[in-house]
């Protein structure tokens, strides 16, 4: 069942939304680079510790580092090759983080060990086990370990599975490509979600600027009793609260997580990887990512294997157009920043975005003129001219007072802010103060 | 090449939005309004609407230098509020009260406080009402429109609302009103200061504003809404007493204010519960003190008052945040 009418969630905007350069290129595997750099810092929680030696050959898709802890999962090897170096390397985090150099052996050979399985004879104990040994992490981004998702406490009672093709960041089309070519893997890994929550209701969620995976998207789901969703085209429709919010209308309470209004959120390329890991026993060693921006000489989609450093993805888009000036990794409203093009992608990267001098905003911050613009874009409905007025005078209670804590950080106050202020930077820095003084009590 | 990168925290991307681009658009939205009164009133309007612009840039400049700040003319607020005040004023003004309402806009109004965005007040309503309470004889000597070219020359006369109150006040009655006055004062053919006088032309501008998302439609409607609701009320109650609502809408400064000074963004409230509140309270203090106040036209003081209440109004409309759970009871 299926209903027309596209649905939102209040406030937001309407950023270009710049897909157009990359929309329309079918997803291509990125050839193996030279070497590939595989940090053990890959999600949310704690790091994977490092279980392999310098000299030690690896197949594809074995484990080069286990999960440490609940929240942590493990890392694999992206190909077959020889581990050349155990050491910190450059991370997208912005600093050197251990990591596993592999040099590929040119066979992309897959570990024999690993084994496929039918999901209908497994339990939801057992999946939710492959699902964490095959290190499945949120592939929107945010790489939360998928099966801490799924594995909520007794208490909390999981009538709706939401699944993410919103793809609000502007430039990224790396999820609106696996709609429209990997529909089965995703149908498949949504049946095998639905199994682990012992849920019937799933809900896939598409931002309305991609008619066209939501025809095709509507048609192959039409005999899995899995609804497809209309959305507003409106950042942060992607956010998990705010698809949420679209998708049911309810709300998760402040502070809360999507389970505690009975909700469990996962991205369309998670739920694909979720496929793999089960029915072919493949970890995840690989994404698809967008390589674009006003730098970049030929927008692609490319299938990547994970540590491949952004340079040899760079070149394997016809190389720069000009000079770099900001390298994002991510999309431009809540990417970040890259040091270096010798930073590897990683789980999360979702995109991979350059900018030249000439295409970046000239921020020439003024005073706040209470516009209230700020005010009336915010998804969570907070006042970020107060609150950052606040932060610049480290007033750390009042701003935490203003609800600074539940701030998303989709950056829509500092986009919209005509004395281009930076706004949710200033709440982004006066949330650290408010975790740091609740720590010291 | 890796040590010419910016580093920043997201986002990458600026909607181009500026304040000098909100002011320019908020000046061209006043166009039509200070075309017609130059046409109507002739060149007295033309040279206080250049005295006070010209005024207010001049003193915006020297306070920056006075006060070793970049210079700020470029954010367009200054000129904003030279227009502002010579809407506000008689086209008769003296250049001498024009130069000097420049002055206390700029300087007493805004710089003092810091400059754009932390003044309390609307500085061209600061600088009206100061202007009105020193010198009431230059500011309340008002002309009839003498549009350029027709030959007419200019006489004395009192404007509609203070008409009215003097008629009230000697007779307890209003005066008799013929129904081409309405047709007068839709288009701007009465006494008046220079930009309160044709409602079609502000209402174009207004319209504008909303249209352009610069304004957003609280303050306006709420203020006006109010005006005519409880001008509705009286006008019931004793028809011989209290202007029909109409009237009150077409005259003085209602529309002027309604859409080009309570709609001023620093000195409202941010939040829409706040607007609302805010241009009720406005258009209740307006009718007020037209109705029972010892001055014919309330809006510059109603709107002065009612900024004054913006930061408590801001601080009880707090909107409820997304997922905020209720405190347990």
């Amino acid at each position: 069942m299926t209903t027309m009418k596209q649905k939102t969630f209040a406030g937001g905007l309407h950023p270009p939304d710049s897909k157009k350069y990359s929309a329309h290129k079918p997803i291509e595997r990125c050839p193996l680079p030279d070497e590939l750099i595989i940090p053990a810092a890959q999600h949310i929680g704690a790091p994977a510790e490092i279980c392999v030696a310098v000299g030690e050959r690896v197949k594809k898709g074995q484990v080069i580092a286990v999960a440490k802890g609940f929240v942590s999962v493990p890392i694999h090897a992206s190909t077959s090759g020889e581990v050349i170096a155990v050491e910190p390397r450059l991370h997208p985090m912005g600093r050197p983080l251990p990591s596993v150099v592999i040099k590929p052996d040119g066979a992309d050979q897959w570990d024999e060990t690993l084994k496929g399985n039918d999901p209908e004879q497994l339990d939801a104990a057992t999946l939710k086990n492959l699902i964490r040994d095959a290190g499945i992490v949120g592939l929107g981004g945010a790489t939360f370990p998928a099966h801490v998702k799924l594995s909520p406490p007794q208490d909390k009672a999981i009538d709706t599975l939401i699944l993410n093709g919103v793809e609000c960041e502007p430039f990224l089309t790396a999820d609106h490509r696996l709609m429209l070519e990997e529909a089965e893997r995703i149908i498949d890994g949504i049946k095998i979600l639905c199994k682990v929550l012992a849920v019937d209701k799933a809900i896939i969620g598409i931002e309305a600027n991609k008619p066209d995976a939501i025809e095709y998207l509507r048609k192959e789901c039409a005999p899995h009793q899995i609804q497809v969703q209309s959305l507003k085209v409106q950042y942060p429709q992607g956010a998990e609260k705010q698809l949420i919010d679209a998708c049911t209308g309810r709300q998760v309470p402040s502070g809360g997580l999507p389970m505690d209004c009975g909700i469990v959120v996962q991205n369309v390329g998670t739920a694909a990887a979720i496929s793999d890991a089960i029915r072919l026993g493949r970890p995840l060693v690989e994404r698809i990512t967008t390589i674009t921006g006003p730098a970049v000489v030929e927008a692609k989609n490319l299938l990547i294997a994970i540590g491949t450093p952004l340079s040899h993805l760079v070149a394997q888009c016809g190389g720069l157009n000009g000079e770099p000036a900001k390298i994002i990794m991510g999309g431009p409203m809540m990417g970040q920043t890259q040091l270096s093009l010798e930073v590897p992608a990683i789980r999360g990267t979702s995109g991979l975005l350059i900018f030249r001098e000439e295409d970046l905003p000239q921020m020439k911050a003024g005073p706040c003129i209470r516009c209230g613009r700020c005010i009336s874009v915010c998804p969570i409905h907070l006042q970020p001219t107060t609150i950052a007025a606040y932060a610049r005078l480290e007033l750390v209670d009042e701003a935490a007072d203003y609800h600074a804590l539940d701030c998303i950080e989709c950056g829509c106050c500092t986009y919209i802010c005509p004395a281009t202020l930076p706004l949710v930077q200033s709440i982004r820095h006066i949330k650290g103060g408010i975790l740091a003084k609740r720590r010291k009590l | 090449m890796d040590n010419q990168l910016y580093l920043s925290s997201s986002p990458h991307i600026h909607s181009g939005e500026t304040t000098d681009k909100v002011m320019r658009l908020v000046i061209y939205a006043l166009l039509p309004a200070t075309l017609l009164s130059i046409y109507f009133f002739g060149l007295p309007a033309l040279s206080v609407l250049l005295i006070c612009t010209l005024g207010c840039l001049a003193f915006e400049a020297l306070s920056c230098k006075l006060l070793k700040q970049p210079l700020t003319l470029s954010d367009g607020s200054a000129a904003l509020t030279g227009i502002l005040l010579a809407l506000n004023l008689p086209p008769s003004t003296p250049w001498w009260l024009s130069l000097l309402g420049a002055a206390i806009a700029i300087l007493i109004g805004k710089q003092v406080y810091g400059g754009l965005g932390y003044n309390p007040f609307n500085p061209a309503l600061v600088a009206r009402v100061v202007l009105l309470i020193s010198f009431p004889v230059q500011m309340t000597s008002w002309t009839t429109p003498a549009p350029l070219g027709s030959g007419i020359d200019a006489v004395t006369a009192a404007t509609p609302l203070g008409e009215m109150q003097t008629a009230v006040m000697l007779t307890g009655k209003l005066p008799e009103l013929a129904i081409s006055g309405y047709t007068d004062y839709l288009l701007g053919h009465m006494a008046g200061s220079v930009g309160e006088v044709s409602a079609l032309a502000l209402l174009l501008g207004g319209l504008f504003l909303l249209f352009k998302k610069i304004i957003s439609w609280h303050i306006p409607v709420s203020f006006i809404g109010t005006v005519l609701v409880l001008g509705g009320i009286f006008w019931l109650v004793d028809a011989g007493r209290y202007p029909n609502p109409i009237f009150h809408l077409l005259t003085g400064g209602l529309l002027l204010g309604a859409f080009f000074m309570a709609t001023d963004m620093v000195t409202s409230p941010v939040t829409c519960k706040g607007m609302l509140l805010f241009g009720c309270g406005c258009g209740l203090l307006t009718v007020l003190i037209r109705l029972f106040g010892g001055y014919p036209e309330g809006v510059s003081f109603a709107i002065l008052l009612m900024n004054a209440c913006t930061p408590l109004i801001d601080r009880y409309t707090r909107p409820k945040i997304y997922g905020q759970v209720e405190p347990q009871a």
